[in-house]
């Protein structure tokens, strides 16, 4: 679980990374093996133009702003659908983002995490467009299949809009889980791969939630820190990615067997917490002393 | 095989009418628009679908198959003129269908049908509902002919009727909603939204509609090219210039300015993609188009180069 690998000497603040640091982002775009056509646009509307600005963003938050401590990449399966299913951190979508970085930066070949997202973001202008472009879907069981049966990455965070309402002092705890990522696992025959992210809800330490101004917006909440604004802090940021989980099924099963399997995965994620918690502190720790 | 076509004067029902005919079929067609330089074998009944003097063509012709193409889109017709063309049209051709021994109906829908939507699947399979209507009332008309066609699978067992819906056709005569979405030199974007458009070459629309009259299917079908591509890729593709503005302005400058005239709840369709699962079709039919995307707007630039689409062409 959590296997971290050997660190990577060619870069000091990369983890378990066996990929050259050498390579462009732009490289690894083109490396990404997805369908496009003479446009750069795959079947899905995912743009190449649209990723490698998105990827310099990205890998610049990932390496130098979070500095991102990435275990266990060698766990999501090279080609073939998966789905990484693992907590939310932080108020805004930093998790996703952080996520969908690691698996083009850190996998070899380089993979696309495709995120199923909250039904309101494709309702705005510009986030619409990018969202789409970077193939990032509305979570509807109609796309989740699709993509899974085309042999896609998913990235599922199955406590929903409830997890990125999470206050900093509830920060490293699990609210429930929706139990409709199993059954799309059992349909699909699709490995899951559980993942911790810590640390973003010391990035964004939310306060409380302002639901009113939220629904003003048209979004489910506007989370508040002690600075107001919900932009994150430059705190050191960690995903663990534990062993694939693969439950025999079709999906039809009752569903006190369906809360049996939301359970382990429930577990298992909780497990990944709790041990890098342990270590981020001790770490931290380590790093005070002289 | 008799196949009779109704609304045979258009782009895409010539085409068919004669490819049909070339491959040995007996073709006849109705139209109120003229086709003047009909060609031999092809026999052209100037009459409207909806009058006496159609059903005689079907007691006196006996036509075998009919491809029904004679609807009309929400934006080439007022209102009331359409909804009586698509619906008490479709309804007429259906009971001369069941009156007079068709063996088979083909109706030629449209993909629009399934709506554009910001929560709505990517590709729509043909078990959705119709969402187009709660953006564009205009639709309803081709939405309810799309469904009463539908309603034939039951109602008429010993029919085999097929319901088609096509994405858009670009081709050289530069027709169609796409088509004329495309003609000027500046087409318009929604600020902030870059949709993923389907599209077919003409030729290939032809082929999937002999096919199905051929394969004789039956049921609903999504009929589609090539995968998806944003529409500021066709806009850059056919070599016009993508103008994005604000939706607001751009419901005002609709049909001025250059820009092209629609609705103004199509507007939707520049926000969010109408985008179509075809698997249904490609195995019941085989179907297989041959002109990829760059393929077709490389046509449709070099048929309609920006000046002379600029000038009607």
């Amino acid at each position: 679980m959590g296997d971290a690998g050997p660190p990577c000497k060619a870069h000091a603040r990369c983890y378990g990374a066996p990929v050259p640091q050498s390579e462009s982002l732009s490289e690894r775009v083109e490396r990404l093996q997805l369908p496009f056509n003479e446009y750069g646009v795959d079947p899905y509307g995912i743009s190449k133009k649209h990723l490698k600005l998105a990827l310099e963003f990205f890998a610049f938050l990932y390496r130098n702003y979070f500095r991102v401590r990435c275990t266990g990449v060698q766990h999501i399966p090279k080609t073939g659908r998966g789905m990484l299913v693992g907590n939310h951190s932080g108020g805004v979508a930093v998790d996703g983002m952080m996520v969908l970085t690691s698996t083009l930066l850190e996998m070899d070949p380089p993979r696309l995490a495709q995120g199923m997202l909250e039904r309101f973001i494709h309702k705005f202008p510009v986030a619409s467009l990018w969202a789409s472009r970077t193939g990032q879907f509305t979570g509807l069981p109609e796309h989740a299949v699709r993509l899974l049966e085309d042999d896609r990455l998913l990235m599922i965070f199955p406590e929903g809009a409830r997890g990125t309402a999470k206050l900093y002092t509830e920060r490293y705890s699990l609210v429930d889980f929706g139990t409709g990522f199993i059954r799309l696992a059992l349909q699909t025959r699709s490995p899951i791969i559980p993942f911790a992210f810590l640390g973003g809800g010391a990035a964004i330490p939310t306060v409380t939630n302002a639901y009113a101004l939220g629904k003003l917006l048209g979004v489910p909440y506007v989370p508040l820190t002690p600075y107001l604004l919900p932009l994150p802090l430059p705190v050191g940021l960690e995903i663990h990615y534990g062993p694939p989980l693969v439950f025999e099924g079709t999906g039809d099963e009752e569903d006190h067997v369906i809360q049996g399997y939301v359970d382990q995965v429930k577990a298992s994620i909780q497990r990944l917490i709790e041990d890098n918690r342990a270590e981020r502190h001790l770490r931290r720790t380590r790093r005070l002393l002289p | 095989m008799r196949v009779l076509i109704p609304g045979i004067s258009g782009g895409i029902a010539r085409r068919l009418a004669l490819r049909l005919r070339d491959s040995g079929h007996q073709v006849a067609g109705i139209d109120i628009r003229p086709w003047r330089d009909a060609p031999k074998g092809i026999e052209v009944h100037p009459v409207d679908v909806r009058k006496r003097a159609a059903e005689d063509v079907f007691r006196r012709w006996k036509p075998e198959a009919v491809v029904h193409m004679a609807t009309v889109t929400a934006f080439t017709v007022p209102g009331g003129e359409r909804g009586r063309i698509n619906l008490d049209g479709t309804k007429a051709l259906f009971d001369h269908c069941a009156t007079h021994g068709v063996k088979q109906v083909l109706f030629v829908g449209r993909h629009t049908f399934y709506g554009a939507a910001p929560d709505s699947p990517l590709y729509h399979s043909e078990d959705e509902p119709p969402r187009a209507l709660e953006a564009i009332p205009e639709l309803a008309d081709l939405v309810a002919a799309d469904l009463y066609a539908a309603t034939a699978l039951w109602r008429m067992p010993d029919v085999t009727t097929a319901v088609l819906r096509l994405v858009y056709t670009l081709g050289t005569p530069g027709t169609g909603t796409l088509a004329n979405l495309l003609r000027g030199k500046r087409v318009p974007m929604v600020l902030g939204y870059d949709p993923l458009f389907h599209m077919l070459q003409e030729e290939d629309v032809v082929t999937a509609l002999q096919l199905a009259l051929e394969k004789k299917v039956r049921g609903i079908f999504n009929v589609a090219g090539p995968p998806p591509v944003p529409l500021s890729v066709i806009i850059k593709g056919t070599g016009r210039t993508p103008v994005p503005l604000p939706s607001a302005l751009l419901s005002v400058l609709m049909g001025r300015a250059g820009f092209p005239r629609l609705s103004v709840g199509a507007t939707d369709h520049l926000r969010y993609p109408i985008v179509v699962d075809n698997k249904r079709f490609l195995e019941a039919t085989g179907f297989q188009a041959t002109y990829d995307e760059g393929r077709i707007l490389r046509a449709y630039a070099d048929a309609l180069p920006v000046d002379r689409a600029g000038h009607g062409g």
